[in-house]
């Protein structure tokens, strides 16, 4: 399912409540128009990032509570476009895990264009136990390899969650980090390994 | 900026320094509920910071270069209309952002100081907007002077109107931008900001669509900024949002910024307003 076929269920959902249109206007559109003509490109960060794809255009739509078909038919196509390692090998090194988690770096209009992405982990979630500074916007993951197993199935589900979390949760807060390219095969393997390598200390 | 003035920064800084180092310390025999404890005592050092706050630098020079005639007609701001009439000044800031008949736009304080400065004094928007946000080696002329305006109003209530269209407009706009997802990583001001007690690392994020959180959010800015160095006005602080959510820049007083800072304001009304504040 390619985008324009989303955008068109957009545009049909409105053109079948004409009324309701009549009476309250999309305020959405008019707030995108108003950022389209205030924003500046800077650095790294184009305007091309305010085109919406099909996921940011649903979930801003309904309110992150899109209908459960459309919200279906995403997902699918969000977790038909996710990329495994052609070697099936997905646990990478946990010590290259945890400074990426670490890290915070990249993709905003201060950064160098080469500057390497962090897997901001810690800004949401807690991992190792040693790191106190963690943040409380996604659930802790603490013992989560301990807890799940280090099974070929929960590193197939940790490394699409990384890969693109909207792949089974549309309007997740949390970022596409391989499905937008800002992290690459091995950094999401390393990751996977920091959360489920019984090595890690997320597991002691 | 006279060099005793700079002394007396850095020396407020050191000291502000030196009692950050102290709750580290005070903090570090705590294992149990470390947590907590990091919570606690970067509270106590909000505290401390509080009774010396460089903010009141900024705001003796603000209040000067209000007086001093500037600009290509060489005449001061004394004029200037922030709402309430031409010359007040005095609790001109909290009845902020509002809609100025004269402009046809919605402005908050800084968009209305830079108005005045184009109106009045002659200067033109481009000069304004070249380098708004000062840094450690170049003062803002605007930060100085917004430190000044809102310091007019210190205790007096936050009490913005949305009785005009525009200003309801603005507020609506202001409202769906808050939850705008979009950019490399679908982020929204309400990714961070939109649920009650979340964290970044140990950033506790207010919840901004919360009268509570919004008020103690709003009157945190301007601030001064110890780990900048620098006096911080709610123009920098949305800027450097939409940085952390990947987004592309938002021009210097635009619309959009005005409309956000509509939207927390109206949250934040009847939170008594403290003046310039002070943060790590």
């Amino acid at each position: 399912m390619n985008r324009n076929f989303v955008l068109c269920i957009l545009a049909c959902t409105s053109l079948l409540a004409p009324s309701v249109q009549a009476e309250a206007p999309d305020l959405s559109q008019e707030a995108m128009a108003m950022i389209r003509r205030d924003f500046q490109p800077r650095g790294s960060a184009g305007l091309n990032r305010l085109d919406q794809d099909a996921v940011q255009a649903v979930c801003n739509r309904f309110a992150n509570k899109p209908p459960q078909q459309l919200m279906g038919l995403l997902q699918a196509d969000q977790q038909a476009a996710i990329k495994f390692p052609a070697d099936g090998n997905l646990l990478g090194d946990w010590k290259a895990g945890e400074a990426l988690a670490q890290s915070g770096r990249g993709l905003t209009w201060s950064d160098s264009p080469g500057t390497a992405v962090g897997g901001n982990c810690y800004n949401c979630h807690q991992l190792s136990p040693a790191e106190l500074s963690f943040g409380t916007l996604g659930p802790s993951l603490l013992k989560f390899g301990k807890l799940r197993g280090n099974t070929a199935e929960t590193q197939r589900y940790v490394y699409g969650k990384i890969y693109n979390a909207k792949a089974a949760n549309l309007c997740s807060n949390m970022p596409r980090f391989g499905h937008v390219g800002a992290l690459g095969e091995k950094q999401i393997k390393d990751l996977v390994a920091l959360i489920l390598d019984p090595e890690s200390p997320v597991n002691k | 900026m006279p060099s005793r003035t700079i002394e007396r920064e850095q020396s407020m800084r050191n000291k502000m320094l030196a009692a950050a180092s102290i709750v580290v310390l005070l903090a570090l025999p705590f294992v149990a509920n470390a947590q907590d404890k990091t919570i606690q005592a970067i509270e106590r050092y909000r505290e401390m910071l509080a009774d010396d706050n460089p903010a009141e630098l900024y705001e003796l020079r603000g209040a000067e270069l209000w007086r001093k005639p500037r600009g290509s007609q060489q005449v001061s701001l004394e004029q200037c209309d922030l709402g309430l009439g031409a010359g007040i000044v005095k609790g001109a800031y909290v009845r902020t952002p509002r809609y100025f008949v004269d402009a046809g736009k919605v402005m908050d304080i800084e968009s209305r100081i830079a108005w005045c400065m184009v109106t009045l004094q002659g200067f033109t928007a481009g000069e304004i907007a070249k380098r708004p946000f000062g840094s450690e080696t170049y003062k803002s002329d605007m930060e100085a002077l917004v430190t000044y305006v809102v310091s007019q109003s210190k205790g007096m209530k936050i009490d913005v109107s949305t009785a005009q269209p525009q200003e309801q407009h603005a507020y609506d706009m202001g409202k769906q931008i808050f939850a705008l997802r979009s950019g490399s990583y679908d982020f929204a001001c309400a990714t961070c900001h939109g649920d009650r007690g979340k964290r970044i690392r140990l950033q506790e994020l207010p919840y901004l669509s919360d009268p509570k959180d919004a008020g103690r959010a709003y009157i945190g800015w301007p601030a001064y900024r110890v780990s900048q160095g620098e006096m911080r006005t709610m123009q920098w602080r949305i800027n450097d949002c939409f940085r952390q959510q990947r987004f592309p820049e938002p021009q210097y007083l635009s619309d959009s910024v005005n409309a956000l800072i509509m939207f927390l304001a109206v949250n934040a009304n009847g939170t008594v307003y403290n003046g310039p504040a002070i943060k790590r």
